[in-house]
């Protein structure tokens, strides 16, 4: 009996199938426990990556919980790619529609944030741009430039307040969350990923200058403080060119 | 065929794998440390600390890339984005080696995350040929292959894994990563001899050899079913395995795997040492 990749693939991601026939103990009895070795180490590690991609969604809803849902999410979202640094990717949209985890609507967008922490850890290296150069710039010339920004940049908005929730978890003695809408800037200045707390204006502002806008047409929201903006960006080396 | 004598290969003397949690104590003392293991798919990423890391120890030892994820065992076809990936690794790093596995981990485009098993027979032997002619051609160099840990046997298997293995070698030129942990553990789950195995294989052919802890379990029957788990210290009789393997296939660079429950820089170090004893009565 040939067992195909195909049968084996599938009796992995399923307990309740029966190993493939043709999969033998050494005393040519069909095997049972011994193809239990590769679901379980194919379930162990692939969960395994899973904490290590979402620790703070661990810590809101504790091992036991992780374990069962990453146990759920793994079955329905195996890897696509051999890049473990990157698996997990559905875990918002998996988040949002998971029965068990909808008493805590902020987890999608906790794993947003997560995903994106992980994006800025590997993303490519980037040259700083010299603050100078923005400021030996005439006014018009720089509302007319647009802004190269470093690829671990990222923003993430939120309904609830996604960065005093991850700072409560990561960080000992920080403040309890408020329930309110928090949008969070991720920058990369060496080589360990930073999470800032902005406002909704300036994220409109930052995404802007991502997607390419000149900075004339960032500025739309009255309530942006474009010096704060452009400080943090420059500050943490977030502007990697002008043009 | 390719280039068998690169610039600068693998030395014969201990290797461990690489973990970031020892970068300090690596380069503060690397003693008896000669080489350094990486896994491919953890330096595939863009940039950060990970590539920073690898390009300053690359300038300190030779390096070893072993991959976890190319799926030479596939039925289908290999994945061209990864190889491509790898590619971009090798050409920018140009370690002292690549190696990969006998094995299967993705299969239509579901990626499983494990080395999965194949039977030895002439269809899969012609498959995996032609995926480590593939490798072989798309990398520019020669790649090592390694044999891996089985817990059971497939019915429809015609050849023998060291008789598998040899006619990889001739049918590509590759050469073999010997696993002497691997070899324990599928001999023991198998009930056939390790030093028969280690008999039977193209030792002439062995580039690199693995060591590993395991952990032990039992199937349905009672009977001892090893894990390899690369969690814990290299067992005595693996040891015991590994003298036998030297004496008849000479000093080789020795890697010492400890993947998981990753312990302090001493403890890898001394394991390091023991194999270092171990190469050091065997005549070139």
């Amino acid at each position: 009996m040939n067992v195909s990749q195909e049968a084996f693939r599938a009796g992995i991601l399923d307990p309740d199938r029966l190993a493939p026939v043709g999969l033998c103990n050494p005393d040519g009895a069909q095997a049972t426990k011994r193809f239990d070795v590769y679901r379980n180490n194919v379930a162990v590690s692939l969960s395994d990556a899973l904490e290590a991609a979402f620790p703070v969604i661990r810590k809101l809803v504790g091992d036991q919980f992780f374990r069962a849902m990453a146990g759920v999410y793994l079955r329905k979202h195996p890897p696509k790619s051999p890049l473990m640094m990157f698996y997990g990717d559905a875990m918002p949209q998996f988040l949002r529609r998971f029965g068990p985890a909808q008493s805590l609507p902020y987890l999608p967008d906790i794993a947003k944030l997560e995903l994106a922490m992980r994006r800025a850890y590997h993303a490519a290296d980037a040259q700083t741009l010299d603050p100078q150069v923005l400021g030996a710039l005439a006014p018009d010339a720089l509302l007319a430039s647009r802004f190269r920004l470093a690829p671990a940049v990222q923003v993430v908005k939120s309904d609830f307040p996604i960065h005093a929730i991850y700072l409560a978890n990561t960080v000992p003695e920080a403040p309890k969350p408020v329930m309110q809408p928090e949008c969070a800037l991720i920058t990369r200045a060496g080589f360990d990923p930073q999470i800032h707390l902005i406002d909704a204006a300036a994220a409109k502002c930052i995404c802007a200058l991502i997607d390419g806008s000149p900075l004339a047409d960032t500025l739309a929201d009255e309530t942006l403080d474009l010096g704060v903006t452009l400080a943090l960006l420059l500050g943490q080396s977030a502007v990697t060119d002008i043009y | 065929m390719f280039d068998q004598s690169r610039d600068a290969p693998l030395p014969a003397l201990p290797g461990v794998g690489y973990k970031p949690q020892h970068y300090a104590d690596i380069i503060k003392d690397p003693d008896p440390v000669g080489w350094l293991e990486i896994h491919a798919e953890n330096y595939m990423g863009d940039g950060g600390r990970p590539i920073a890391q690898l390009r300053h120890l690359a300038e300190r030892f030779p390096i070893s890339v072993h991959g976890v994820g190319l799926s030479i065992g596939s039925e289908g076809d290999l994945d061209p984005d990864h190889l491509g990936r790898l590619k971009h690794l090798i050409d920018w790093l140009n370690p002292a080696s690549f190696s990969e596995h006998l094995a299967w981990s993705t299969h239509d485009s579901h990626f499983l995350n494990d080395l999965l098993p194949l039977p030895y027979t002439e269809t899969t032997l012609a498959k995996v040929a032609s995926h480590i002619s593939q490798v072989q051609e798309a990398l520019g160099r020669q790649m090592l292959l390694e044999n891996p840990s089985s817990y059971l046997a497939f019915a429809e298997s015609t050849y023998s894994e060291p008789d598998f293995l040899r006619e990889i070698v001739t049918r590509t030129g590759c050469r073999l990563l010997l696993d002497v942990n691997n070899v324990f553990v599928s001999a023991t789950n198998l009930k056939t001899s390790p030093q028969a195995y280690i008999d039977a294989f193209p030792v002439e052919a062995v580039g690199e050899i693995h060591l590993g802890g395991h952990d032990e379990d039992k199937d349905e029957t009672g009977a001892p079913l090893l894990i390899d788990s690369h969690g814990k210290a290299i067992v005595d009789p693996v040891w015991a395995l590994l003298d036998y393997t030297l004496a008849r296939a000479g000093p080789k660079p020795l890697l010492i795997e400890w993947d998981n429950d990753v312990p302090e820089w001493g403890t890898l170090a001394d394991e390091a040492k023991r194999a270092a004893r171990a190469l050091s009565g065997i005549p070139a």
